[in-house]
């Protein structure tokens, strides 16, 4: 269910979230680590240590050869004390490299998960300023999964991925260093047998990503059709289509099966090249090398041991090759998720709040008034035009109009989660956009039609009203609008864990712990959102008993959706297509015959059959 | 460690059903898997061969046939193909093996699902069931991965091993040592790196859990100003998954040197010990080259036992997962009588019937009453007197544990499988939306005869259901997805579609579970004027009096049993709990006009 304020249909795509989809890759990384700027902290310490974690890949092939040509080869005959020291010398150096490889890669690791946790957080605070409108046009899931699993992807791509990626690039550069040493012409034949993989990765990554692609899509059809039996298990059996049901599954098994073996074959075949460039590499070396020892060509010395620790150097570039396609694929999703991410953080946020600037209100009950107020969804027609509307301090007004009559703007407007196109809403005589935020939500609370409650105890859903109110204070305050006794007969009191949504609770309960909150909040103008949703009648009576309270003694506002709370206000406000059309006292208002509030008496009778 | 043997053996157990169940596969991917690992220890034999017939040769001499540079070429070229072929059947093997797999238990789970009773299905925690046929069929399965790579690797091993100690017993022993700590330190390095992902996944959770909460709750979060306070909670769960990835992130960076390093350090010995047995002419120069070789290129595959090993507690715990749901027993059983067909309403008895979950607490006692065809029954009751229950009983979702339900005087117990659903539609409460059209979501599926139920037909339900306005707006109309992945729908439209979905199928009895509570009251009564006209017969159950005051006769429930029964006006008249159960409205608002007072 939802917990917002009706969102009027149609809304436009003006609202939606940035997606950040023109932001090219470069500027996508430049603006990334603009956010999250631990993650270039001390990066040129890290590359030094990535370059020297490096070099121990290099260290076994060197060994070889220098034993070959020296140790075993030598003009002396074999070396055994030679080969020693140089073991030695090598073991040193695979040590040290280790180390390095260690201190780099935690480094990296550190680095990057301080960075994206910034960036989460970040992310999350603002989803939380942007404008309400955005908030309900989006999908909850979208939300939640930019400031999870999207940034999640570029960590994966910096620990996994990338950290392959410096890898790789430095292994092929400094075996291509030692190649060219040894002998520029070899190093180019292995190249020559490289180079054609490394320039067909993108189309093979395209590929797997266009496979990889079907196969999430697949997995969202078998997730849902799954699903079905067991969410559905009621429909299923009460409409007896277990048979239409298990084909659809059986569909979906087949298809994402099908899908996933062919990504797989995809991958194996790319994956199954570089041995085939290594074996081709391999004896192309050996060939020219012989050729090159032999002074055929250009006529310069190789010696055996060089032309053999090419063998051992070849190994090298396979595994770059080999994992080179899913490295480009986790670059690409880490891209796309990141630039998701700081498309968040592009959309402006909500309304300007004036800061330290902002006016405060005094306390005690408020008066408002609406000041030739019209408002409009970006794009869509007016919603609320021309609104004058006065409110003096401590009187309760009920608003009411058919559905789509703009009576949900007006609370909306009136707790600025919305600013009018034109006009002004004036609270004690200060326009809303003047007065603080902090101010503005100590003296205005909303009571939503649903009020939302968060996973925890009761007592830290009421403290959402107010932080750090103690034990004592939130009983009085149950107390004060009739709640004492309920609040007692609960299990575990104000301790009682109310469960995901507020699910151990009624829906009338949760209505309970709203006003209870309210309450606690101690506004100076209360807007309601009537709930419409059918509650047990015995706790209806009670909730109706606490609004009262809760009520007394302040301004009110409640967009009504029962006749009851439109008879026991001191004013009625009729909203009929963005426009007030009556304004006044329920007896004097339902007299008035053939006018809209009297065609919406009739029909709550009928409703009701009082 | 003995808990460790248990669950290695265990896991040998689920990938032995996964081999005879898929034989033809695995042997493919082993076979291909075993010849890449022989390949590659051949890939070493190639060297050391050229190495001393070809390059030290041609070096010394400084002249070489061309026929064993050609042989040079053929091998290298040959082996690393063959190799190729052996990583495509070794990897895409694995994968069918895998999917296959999966699919099969996921086909025998959801059969399950769908055989199982609803009695079950209510024990188990929806979450819970997703998981088994997903996230579970995963886990069970995922050492299959692993599974020829590592066969392959101990082949290669083996191979390797032989080669060695045939080559020179000294060097191998080098080897002999090195390969075993290689597997050691692996499996050390998953068992330390798993429990702290699986610690990293949990907190990924409990994040996203927190982040949709507040998300869910904007409007609270917004209204009353609490950006900041959130913003720490979100915070302090962001630290602590940033710390558990960073002790990831350590312990990769310490054990992947380490591991890589094992294998060189053993190069470096077999050099210096493999000089010394040149100069005693113990052995040759490309001896110490291929078993140099082997250890590099060995060592690293041998990786992928510990990856075998490390996958097994996940599997393990996944396959008694699903096994567990296989093994339950339990389904309803049918008879093989039809029920009529004739038009008009249907005819309701409830005899003395009797329910509970649990022996000894019964939910529902005694109900005894009759509809007659065409008539409109109400249940009234407070929440948790046994109308939802009466309901499942009704839709036979449950039996009744002593009395009988019937409908046109035939036992529903004795009715043929899918015969119920032809007279009978319940419309529920929480609407439940297939991922599917509109047209699907209403017809599901359903055929008259040879044909498919017409667009007409489906248009008249929606109008009756008061759901053909919003229908008619959407993008592509009736082939609009709906769903999950589909145009979501307000709680209001949800159920007036599940009420078009029953009615289409034009019931002779049709039970409404307070299926209209989210429908704005307008909208509802012209919804119950549209059902009124209908001949059908209608159990209600509802709160609102406007669709109680429909009823011929209301039954109030209390703890179970019929309190008492009657039309309306005359149970508020005689019954005062009844009458303050419904009037409550009434009652506030006499309270207000006391207490508006200024």
């Amino acid at each position: 269910m939802s917990t917002t304020l009706n969102t009027e249909p149609g809304t436009p795509e003006h609202t939606r979230l940035a997606t950040g989809e023109d932001i090219g890759a470069w500027e996508t990384i430049r603006r990334g680590i603009r956010h999250s700027p631990e993650l270039v902290e001390g990066v040129g310490w890290t590359l030094t240590l990535a370059v020297l974690a490096s070099v121990g890949q290099v260290v076994v092939p060197i060994a070889v050869q220098q034993t070959v040509d020296k140790g075993l080869r030598g003009s002396g005959g074999p070396d055994p004390t030679f080969t020693t020291w140089l073991a030695l010398a090598s073991a040193v150096a695979i040590v040290v490299t280790s180390w390095a490889s260690y201190a780099m890669t935690a480094r990296l690791f550190s680095s990057a998960e301080r960075g994206l946790a910034t960036l989460r957080v970040k992310a999350f605070r603002h989803v939380h300023d942007l404008p309400l409108l955005t908030q309900n046009t989006e999908r909850r899931g979208a939300l939640v999964s930019r400031v999870t699993s999207d940034v999640d992807q570029v960590s994966q791509f910096l620990v996994f991925g990338g950290l392959i990626f410096v890898v790789s690039i430095g292994q092929m550069l400094i075996a291509t260093v030692v190649m060219v040493f040894y002998s520029w012409q070899l190093a180019l034949v292995v190249w020559i047998c490289f180079a054609p993989l490394f320039l067909s990765l993108r189309y093979f990554q395209r590929k797997l990503a266009a496979a990889y692609g079907t196969v999430r899509r697949q997995v969202g059809v078998l997730l849902s059709a799954v699903s079905e039996p067991v969410v559905g298990a009621a429909v299923v059996k009460s409409y007896a289509i277990e048979a239409r049901t298990q084909e659809r599954i059986d569909t979906a098994i087949d298809t994402h099966k099908t899908a996933s073996t062919r990504a797989q074959g995809f991958t194996a075949f790319s994956f199954s090249l570089g041995g085939i460039s290594a074996g081709i590499a391999n004896a192309g070396v050996l060939i020219v090398g012989i050729w090159l020892g032999q002074g055929f060509a250009w006529g310069e010395g190789i010696t055996a041991g060089e032309v053999l620790a090419f063998a051992f150097l070849v190994t090298l570039f396979v595994g770059p090759v080999q994992m080179g396609t899913q490295i480009l694929t986790d670059a690409q999703n880490a891209i796309a998720g990141w630039r998701r991410v700081i498309g968040i953080l592009d959309t402006p946020a909500d309304l300007l709040d004036p800061g330290p600037d902002g006016q405060s209100l005094p306390k005690g009950a408020i008066d408002v008034r609406f000041d030739g107020v019209s408002f409009a969804y970006p794009g869509g027609p007016a919603v609320l035009s021309d609104i004058d509307l006065e409110i003096p301090a401590g009187q309760r007004v009920a608003v009411v109009g058919e559905t789509g009559s703009g009576k949900s703007t007006i609370a909306k407007l009136l707790t600025r989660l919305m600013d009018p196109g034109r006009g002004r809403v004036l609270l004690d005589g200060i326009d809303l956009r003047e007065i603080a935020e902090g101010a503005l939500r100590r003296s205005v609370v909303l009571v939503p039609q649903e009020g939302f409650l968060f996973d925890d105890t009761l007592a830290a859903n009421v403290r959402y009203g107010r932080l750090g109110a103690t034990e004592a204070e939130i009983s009085e305050a149950a107390r004060t609008i009739g709640l004492g006794d309920w609040l007692a007969g609960l299990p575990e009191g104000v301790e009682t864990r109310v469960g995901q949504r507020g699910e151990a609770l009624s829906t009338g309960e949760r209505q309970l712990v709203a006003l209870l909150r309210a309450q606690l909040a101690d506004p100076d103008l209360l807007v309601l959102d009537e709930a419409t949703s059918a509650v047990d009648p015995e706790l209806e009576t009670r909730i109706g008993r606490a609004l009262e309270r809760l009520m007394s003694g302040r301004t009110s506002v409640t967009i009504a959706h029962r006749l009851s709370t439109a008879e026991a206000a001191d004013v009625v406000v009729v909203v009929d297509r963005g426009r007030i059309v009556q304004h006044g006292p329920h007896d004097e208002l339902v007299r008035q015959a053939d006018t809209p509030y009297a065609r919406l008496h009739a029909s709550w009778v009928a409703q009701h059959g009082r | 460690m003995s808990a460790g043997t248990g669950t290695t053996s265990a896991g040998f157990g689920v990938l032995w059903v996964a081999i005879k169940r898929e034989p033809w596969i695995f042997a493919v991917s082993t076979v291909g898997s075993v010849l890449f690992g022989a390949l590659t220890v051949a890939d070493a034999w190639v060297l050391g061969w050229s190495t001393d017939h070809v390059v030290i040769p041609a070096f010394r001499d400084g002249e070489i046939g061309a026929g064993l540079l050609w042989a040079v070429l053929g091998l290298f070229v040959g082996v690393a193909i063959l190799r190729a072929v052996g990583i495509v059947a070794r990897r895409l093997g694995a994968g069918v093996m895998q999917y296959r797999m999966q699919a099969h238990s996921r086909r025998a789970v959801t059969r399950q699902y769908l055989r199982l009773p609803m009695a079950w299905h209510q024990k188990h925690p929806t979450g819970e069931l997703l998981s088994n046929a997903n996230a579970d069929v995963e886990a069970a399965w995922g050492p299959i991965a692993p599974l020829p790579m590592a066969v392959g690797t101990v082949a290669m091993m083996v191979i390797a091993v032989v080669q060695m100690l045939v080559t020179d017993l000294a060097l191998a022993a080098v080897g002999l040592l090195v390969f075993p700590l290689v597997i050691v330190v692996n499996i050390v390095y998953q068992r330390l790196a798993q429990g702290w992902a699986t610690r990293a996944q949990e907190l990924r959770a409990e994040l996203s859990e927190i982040a949709h909460e507040s998300f869910d709750g904007a409007l609270v979060v917004k209204t009353l100003g609490r950006e900041p306070e959130e913003t720490r909670r979100f915070r302090a769960k962001a630290e602590e998954l940033r710390e558990a990835n960073i002790r990831v992130g350590r312990i990769r960076a310490a054990f992947d040197p380490a591991l890589a390093a094992l294998p060189s350090l053993a190069v470096l010995v077999v050099l210096v010990v493999g000089v010394h047995r040149v100069v005693s002419g113990a052995t040759v120069a490309g001896d110490v080259v291929t078993v140099s070789y082997l250890l590099t290129v060995v060592a690293f595959p041998i990786r992928s036992i510990g990856w075998l090993l490390g996958d097994f507690p996940r599997s393990v715990v996944g396959y008694r997962r699903v096994a567990a749901v296989l093994a339950a027993t339990g389904a309803m059983e049918y008879g093989d009588r039809p029920l009529p067909t004739r038009a008009g309403g249907a005819r309701l008895e409830v005899d003395g019937a009797a329910f509970g979950y649990v022996a000894g607490r019964p939910l529902l006692r005694e109900v005894s009453f009759d509809v007659a065809p065409a008539r409109t029954v109400a249940l009234v009751g407070a929440t948790a007197s046994g109308k939802s229950t009466l309901v499942g009983l009704l839709a036979r979702l449950v039996d009744v544990d002593a009395g009988a339900i019937r409908i046109d005087g035939i036992d529903l117990r004795e009715v043929h499988r899918g015969g119920l659903a032809e007279t009978l539609a319940v419309v529920p409460q929480t609407a439940f939306l297939f991922d599917d059209t509109v047209r699907g979501n209403v017809t599901l599926g359903r055929r008259v005869g040879a044909t498919d139920t017409t667009d007409d037909e489906v248009w008249a339900a929606l109008r009756t259901a008061q759901a053909d306005g919003f229908v008619a707006a959407l993008p592509a109309g009736l082939d609009t997805r709906l769903g999950e992945r589909g145009t979501s729908l307000s709680g209001g439209q949800r159920q007036r579609l599940a009420l078009a979905r029953a009615l289409v199928r034009r019931p002779r009895l049709l039970v409404l579970d307070d299926a209209t509570s989210a429908v704005d009251p307008e909208v509802e009564a012209r919804i119950l004027a549209g059902l009124g006209a209908e001949d059908t017969t209608l159990v209600v159950v509802a709160y609102r009096k406007a669709t109680i005051g429909l009823a011929d006769e209301v039954l109030y429930l209390v703890d179970g049993r019929i309190a008492d029964r009657g039309p309306h006006d005359e149970l508020v008249a005689r019954n005062a709990d009844y009458a303050r159960l419904v009037n409550a409205y009434e009652t506030e608002h006499e309270n207000d006009v006391v207490e508006v007072a200024p």
